[in-house]
Order: C-alpha cells, then structure tokens, then sequence
C-alpha cells in the first residue's frame, strides 16, 4: 500500500485527479463490449553525464509525464495517450478509444488499491542518491584511474545515468497498482591506439539500484579496467575463421543467445497469431536435456526485474524451457486470454504512449555440471567467445544472429589466440538441442540490456553459464 | 491557418524559454519544441487489430554559461514547467566543465531563407477509411497465392508535426511535416519452412503511396520468393546489396566522415579528405532542398542552412559531415549536418537490377542483413544475410542463415557497379550496389 500511495503522490495529486475521476474515466472506457481496459499513468526523471576528453562534456535532465488509456474488444484494441494528466483530456481520450467495441450502457467500477505483495528493489530516487558534485567526483575518478591503466589508451568516455519511474495502472476490475521504479547504468568506454592500429573497449553495468551501486566494490572502476582489457585484446586480434564450427560461449552476457535464439520466439503475441518458429510446440524437445530457460522479473535489483509489470500484473519467474522440453510463453492480459491462459506478468511498453505487449524481463539458463576449464579443454577446434555486442532475431524463420566483441580460437582444448569480433548466426528451434556441455558458472550479465520490439525499448537482463555448441556459423572473414 | 496559429503559439514558447533563460543568467541558449498528431491502425487476417490516436509534445533547453553547458527536456508546456525545464539546465551548467568548442553555430550560417520543400500534406482519412485501406492491402497480400498461410497484418499510419527551433542569436522558425506510411507483412508455408517478409510506401503527401494492392502483392511475393531457402558453403563471391538494404552500407559510410566519430578518432577513414575512398565512377551527394522528400529541410538541428554539395566525386572524398561542435573540434566549419545528413544520393549507374545480376554473374543478391556487426572504428564489417544465389545472371534458389563479412574500407573500393533501381523511399536514396568480393559464412 505504501508504494501505492507514494505512487498516487507522485502522479494523481499534483495533477489534481481523484480516485472518483479514474472511476468516471474507466466507466467511459466499459461499455458493453469491452473486453478489458486499462488506464496507465507514468511520470519519469531521468539525467545523464558524460565525461570525454577528461572534461565532464554534457548533462541532461529530462522529465517526462503522460498517461495512456486502452480498451479492448476480443482481439481489437483502441488506444490513445496524451502528455496532459487532466480529466477533460483523459475522458475525451476514453471517447476515442472506446469506438473499438459496440456502443453501450457504461458500466460503473469502484476502485480497489492493490496491494503490492512484493517490492524488488528500492523506492528512493536514484537521481537524488548522491549529490550533484558527488556523481561529477565519481566519473573524474573513474576517468583519472582508467587512464592511469595503460600507456596505449588515447581516449575514456565514461556515461553515467539515472531514472525515476512512477507508474499507476487502473484495470477494468477496479484495481489500482503502483510501482516505483529506479535504473542506473554506467559506461565507460576506451580508444587504445598502438602503432597506428586502433581499437575500442567498453563495459558498463547498473540496475534498479542508486549511484552508490558504482560507489559500492568500486565497480565504476572495473568497468574501467575490464574496458581497457578488451580494448588491448583486440589490439592483438587477427582475422575471425569462417564457417561451421564448435563454439563455446562465455558465462554473463553472451545470454544474449538465449534472449535472440529462443526467448523472442516464445512470446505470447507471436504464438497467438501462430507467427513464431515455436509456435503450437508447448510439450516437444526444442533443446538437449541439459538446458533449462527460465525468464525471472522477481530477482532483486536486476536491470530487467519489475515488481509488477505494466499492467499491475506481479512478475514470476516463468519456466520457458525445462530439461529440453518446451514448457510455456511469457504473456501478457491480452494474449493470455485469447490463449485460454493466465499471464505471466511479462505485459510490458516503453511508456505511456505506447501498447504494452509481452516483453522478456531476465532471461537465463540454469547451471550445469561441468566446470568451464573441462568444456574448453574438450574443444579439439573451434571459437571460445567470451563478450557480445547486440544480437537480432527473425521469429518466424528462426534465424538469429549475436555478433562476439571479444574472442578466441581454441585448438587442441587450450586457448589459443584473440581474433576479431564476427556474427554467429544460427537457427533459434535447434541451437539448443545442439548444446553439448553446460558449465557450472551461471552469472548474470552487469546490467546494460535493452531490447528492441515494432519500435519500443525496455531494459532487460540475460545469463548463462559457459556452454558449448557443436556447430553454429562463424562470420568471420578467413576462409 | 489553423495550422499557422499553432506554429506561432509554439515559436512564442520557444521565445518564453529563451528569454527564461536569459533571466536565469544564461549568455546563450538555444531551444526546440515539438508537436506531433496522428493516427495509426492495423488490421489482421481482415479485421482491425489495433486503432491507435497519437498526440504528443516535448520540448528541449540547452543553456551555456560561458563556455559550460547544461541541457533539460519535458513533455509538458505549462508555465511553471518551462521556468523548471530552464533552471534544471542552468542547474547543470554548474557541474559541466569549460570547454572551449562548445557554443551556438556562427551567427552568418544560420538559415535566413525558408523555401517552402513541400512536406506538409495533411491527409483527413478517418479511421474507417484507414482500415479499408489496410484491408485492401492485407487482401491483396493474403489472396495472392494459396501458399500465404498466416498474417502478421497490415497498417496505415499518418502523422503531422510542428517543430519549432530558436536560439538566442535571434534564429526562430516553425516547419509543419507529414508524413504517411502503409506497410504489410505476411507468412507462407511450404512443408517445413515459414517464412515472412514485408513491404511498405512511405510519402510527405498520400498521394503519393503506392497503391495498397500493389503493397500487399510485393509483400507476398518477397515472403513466397524466400521458401525454402538453404545456406551455402563457406566462400569468398561477389555480393549485390539490393537497393533497399543498400542504402546501410552509405550510411556506415556517413558513419565514417561524421564529425563525432573523426575527432573522437573512431572512424576506419581518418584523414580520408581528397583521397580516393571509391571507385571513379562513383559520385555522392546531399540533396536538403528536394521537393517533397523525406529528408528535405531548410536548416539542420542546430539552425545552420543546409546545401546542395558534393560528398564524394570521382570517388574521392570531398567533405566531412559536421555539426558545429564537431566542426570546431576539427578547426572546420560546420557543413549544416547536426542531426545527419539530408537526401542522401548516390548518382545511378546504367544498368538495371536485372544488368546487375548478369554483370555479377555468379554470386550472392543479399535482401536482407541482420545484427550490428559494423565497426566503424577498424571498418570491420560482418553481420547476417538473406537472399538468393544466382548463377550466370540469373536468381536459383534462396539463401539463409549465412553470414556476409569484410572491411567497409575494402568493400567500398571495391564497389563494381551502381544500379538505376533507386529506392526512393528513404534518406537515402540508392540503387543496388555490387560488391566485388566478400567473405561468405554458411554450413
């Protein structure tokens, strides 16, 4: 209830609407072929730094503020939004919007709070968490030690930035829920240059946190160093090999697999629609026995974790995958119901201007028996890739592709050399069923996901352990 | 002329937060406005999926106080907003650093004259009529062979924006744009394979979409045409970018001569000014001033009046793509490219698509690229493709779920031929580009 309260603060009493005026807008939207509907409000504060040339070179603050209302009629929806939270403007959206079903009787609702049973992450605002000089001293000393690192790197720019989210959903059914949600990231990336050759590195991390999350186990400055070690590995990288090949990945980011591979293709939209490559496929083996994939909202303080999603449904932790068998999809209200399911609270949307629809939050596959060393060493040839740059999907050919930022050759089970960065591309229904070895090291990755879908971003999380692949293609250049 | 009035409304807030700004204590500010309406509605398997009503606002301050800057952005215009909206950037401006390259453009770059480039064109469709039209186009798209199994649908979408951009060198204009799409996509099945592909018409004025029936055929014959596709064996071939997906190798080329990545020297072309990046034969240039294009506009971001020049000719590189930060940190003058480059064209070559594939002969047509495999510091480039392999000029069979890779310096050079097939739909405004040589990855 305290969120809640907070949340209702934050939105409906600065812009002076009543419970009572939420009622008179949802009873518009009820007429008597409306299915479901719903009325999202959200106010955002965000700021962003940036460091570069060893001056702070930027800073931004932006604010932005709306509500967004819905009605849904079987598999039909009417949507519209304005930037304006006042009761003229929402109810002659409501008007617009309602024209998706029949005319009718509107309906009356009395509005329920909801009580969030769980909160993953803390309500304090994440921009007011430090001072305005203290986020200013933090990037200066993570410019001044990255730069100390080596005598190659030639230039930093370290981005710093933070989010303040206040979102309130009403629902056909009278509930009322709240969520107040924070998201810090930082960046740093690093430009070495060696006899006229120049290459890049970059590391960042955050997530439902505050600034002290990079305060904390100095973790600014690790991502300074793990920056500056990319870039220098690259500085040796010769050309990627070609073709069909074993491929192991790293543990962390390289998840990205599993969010292109499969997770996309299992979202409850596209196999409504029977769009996707795993459509009608809940039951038969799409990976070997060793994979498990679960998509999880609740874990704490994750990049990709909500307390409740954006339709004030609560997250779970969704099991997409279990020993090889395709087990279900992440869903939102709509297309579970027109699926005969409940949802899974992945209904997510970028704001108030957009549709939510079903959206992974942190996607990753459970820990093996193997130790990562014993996989490397089974490798008689191929590609050990430890970092990922973004990655791409095709959900109805299945095709995918992820691009290495960071690899290595290995032959005769030991790594050997670093090679340059190269697409792998693959088929999303059975890459997994060719996963041989999966290694004991699950990690998350730091905190740096977005994910695009029909145009809107939302922050996600992926994770692996190391696993190893029996052939997936290779782009490189050497044939 | 109701139009007029809402422009003039929003130049005077645009007016009020400059002048905010300048009681704040700000020695220069400069500030955009922008208004957008429309109208989105899509159909699926002939019924309406969604019908969406857009009405949005935002504005954005950047205040300097010397040489420091500060920036802030809101969506909401009220009074009290735009006082906050002007002390959170002032507020700024105390914690960035002096940097002697920041600052408003040169007062004499500034636009003065405002030709009307024709890209305001309401189209007063209502819903219903929107949805007629998309239906018509899934119809078209779903009927066309037994073969289309499955829709992801069809949408028509119209838009109108006022943007509005002053600064405190007395720069202040308003510009009304539209902007109209219709677009389609669908699934086929043969056996095993499914696939979906799509097409779409984009235009200032509705008059100028294709027609639906002919959005939703091209729709389906892309989807049918990709059936059953095969990868190939690893292997070095020529590689013909289709002019649709070509329009992406010019643009990590515009990539590579912007200002931001050469003084942050993070461009594979450093120091490439008049030398010979392409072959002779090829000329590219910026076209802000067409009529009625998508890109066209009078000024860029920044106010600076943009102009008709070369890029690149005889395949020697001309002139960079700077905005005025990255002009000064460069000792240049910006070139009027804040925000991007503007109706960008390269000159066609003679040959048709169908000359293309005869001159190649043997190797790749790729229609489709996937990832982001494109660094524009090394120039390396390897990303995922779709397509067909064709022998001795003519399309075999489709190919997939192979990867396409090289250095964008190389492939640059060895460009061997530039369609007359333009794609006229975008910024960039290409025909298809044969490659001489690329790396093939594949089974």
């Amino acid at each position: 209830m305290k969120i809640l309260n907070l949340a209702k603060q934050a939105i409906l009493v600065p812009a002076g609407i009543q419970d009572a005026d939420i009622e008179k807008i949802m009873a518009r939207l009820l007429t008597s072929s409306v299915d479901a509907a719903d009325i999202y409000f959200q106010s955002s504060h965000s700021e962003s730094w940036v460091m570069e040339g060893g001056i702070i070179k930027e800073g931004s603050h932006s604010i932005e503020q709306g509500a967004g209302v819905r009605a849904v009629s079987g598999e039909k929806t009417g949507f519209a939004y304005s930037d304006r939270i006042e009761l003229p403007v929402l109810l002659e959206a409501a008007n617009n919007v309602r024209a998706i079903g029949r005319q009718g009787q509107e309906a009356q609702i009395g509005l329920i709070h909801a009580a969030n049973t769980v909160q993953y992450y803390p309500v304090a605002n994440p921009l007011k968490s430090l001072g305005e000089q203290q986020k200013i001293d933090l990037l200066r000393q993570v410019d001044t030690q990255t730069r100390k690192l080596d005598h190659r790197i030639e230039e930093v720019i370290i981005s710093l930035s933070g989010v303040h989210e206040t979102i309130l959903v009403a629902n056909q059914d009278g509930s009322l829920a709240g969520d107040i949600r924070p998201l810090v990231r930082m960046n740093v990336s690093v430009i070495v240059v060696e006899n006229g050759r120049r290459e890049q590195g970059s590391m960042g991390g955050g997530g439902r946190s505050d600034y002290n999350y990079f305060v904390e186990l100095n973790r600014g400055l690790e991502y300074g160093r793990e920056a500056v070690r990319q870039a220098l590995v690259n500085l040796e990288a010769q050309e990627a090999p070609a073709g069909n090949m074993t491929v192991v990945l790293g543990s962390g980011w390289p998840g990205i697999l599993l969010h292109e591979a499969i997770g996309h293709g299992l979202e409850g939209d596209f196999n409504r629609k029977g769009t996707s490559a795993f459509s009608g496929r809940v039951g038969e083996r799409v990976a070997s026995d060793l994979c498990t994939v679960v998509d999880d909202g609740t874990i704490p303080g994750r990049r990709g974790s909500l307390s409740i999603d954006d339709e004030g449904t609560p997250t779970e932790n969704t099991v997409l995958i279990e020993n090889g068998i395709l087990k279900g999809y992440m869903q939102d209200k709509l297309n579970a119901r027109l699926m005969g399911v409940k949802s899974t609270g992945n209904g997510r949307r970028e704001s108030y201007a957009s549709l939510p629809m079903p959206r992974m939050t942190n996607t990753y596959m459970l820990a093996g028996k193997y130790n990562p060393e014993e996989i490397i060493k089974s490798v008689k040839k191929g590609l050990y890739a430890k970092n990922f740059a973004g990655g791409q999907v095709d959900i109805t050919s299945g095709k995918f592709v992820f691009s290495a930022s960071e690899a290595y050759l290995i032959e005769d089970g030991k790594i050997t050399r670093p090679v340059k960065g190269a697409t792998l591309i693959g088929n999303g229904p059975d890459v997994l069923t060719k996963v041989s070895m999966v290694g004991t090291d699950l990690e998350l990755d730091s905190g740096v996901g977005s994910c695009g879908k029909e145009g809107q971003s939302v922050p996600v999380g992926v994770g692996q352990p190391t696993l190893k692949i029996d052939g997936i293609t290779v782009g490189g250049t050497s044939v | 002329m109701q139009n007029q009035q809402e422009v003039n409304r929003l130049k005077d807030i645009v007016q009020n937060l400059l002048d905010e700004a300048k009681q704040q204590g700000a020695t220069a500010a400069e500030a955009g406005l922008s208004q957008e309406n429309g109208l989105s509605v899509s159909v699926r398997l002939g019924d309406v999926e969604t019908i969406e009503h857009h009405c949005s606002q935002g504005l954005g301050i950047t205040v300097y106080f010397g040489q420091r800057k500060g920036s802030a952005s809101t969506t909401d215009l009220s009074v009290e907003s735009i006082k906050e909206t002007v002390s959170a950037a002032c507020s700024i401006a105390r914690y960035t650093s002096e940097d002697e390259y920041a600052g408003l453009p040169e007062k004499a770059l500034l636009a003065t004259s405002f030709p009307d480039l024709d890209v305001n064109h309401p189209w007063a469709i209502t819903a219903d009529e929107a949805i007629a039209l998309a239906i018509e186009c899934e119809d078209a798209a779903r009927h066309y062979d037994a073969e289309i199994t499955n829709s992801e649908g069809a949408s028509v979408n119209t838009h109108q924006g006022i943007h509005v951009l002053g600064n405190s060198l007395g720069f202040l204009h308003g510009s009304l744009s539209t902007r109209h799409s219709l677009s389609c996509s669908v699934l086929a099945q043969r056996g095993e394979s499914m696939q979906r592909d799509y097409w779409y018409t984009v235009a200032r004025n509705a008059n100028n979409l294709e027609a639906a029936v002919e959005v939703g055929q091209k729709a389906a014959q892309r989807t049918l045409r990709r059936l059953e596709g095969r990868s190939l064996s690893t292997r070095q071939c020529p590689v013909l970018y289709s002019a649709e997906i070509a329009s992406g190798l010019l643009s990590s080329f515009i990539g590579a001569i912007s200002g931001g990545n050469l003084y942050r020297k993070s461009s594979f072309l450093l120091d490439a000014l008049d030398t010979q990046v392409f072959p002779g034969f090829v000329h590219i240039h910026e076209q802000p001033h067409l009529i009625g294009a998508s890109g066209s506009s009078a000024y860029d971001s920044e106010g600076v009046a943009t102009h008709t020049r070369d890029l690149v000719t005889d395949g020697i590189l001309r002139s960079y793509v700077l905005g005025t930060y990255s002009a000064r940190k460069l000792g240049l003058h910006s070139t009027g490219n804040a925000g991007g480059v503007r109706n960008l064209t390269i000159d066609p070559g003679v040959l048709d698509f169908d000359g293309l594939l005869k001159q190649m002969d043997t190797g790749l047509l790729v229609t489709e690229l996937m990832g982001q495999g494109v660094n524009i510091l090394t120039g390396d480039y390897s990303r995922g493709a779709a397509g067909f392999w064709v022998e001795k000029g003519q399309i075999q069979y489709p190919v997939e779920e192979i990867t396409i890779a090289g250095n964008l310096k190389d492939m640059l050079r060895n460009i061997v031929a530039v369609g007359n097939d333009v794609d006229y739909r975008g910024n960039v405004r290409t025909g298809s580009i044969l490659v001489e040589r690329m790396s093939i990855a594949g089974q």
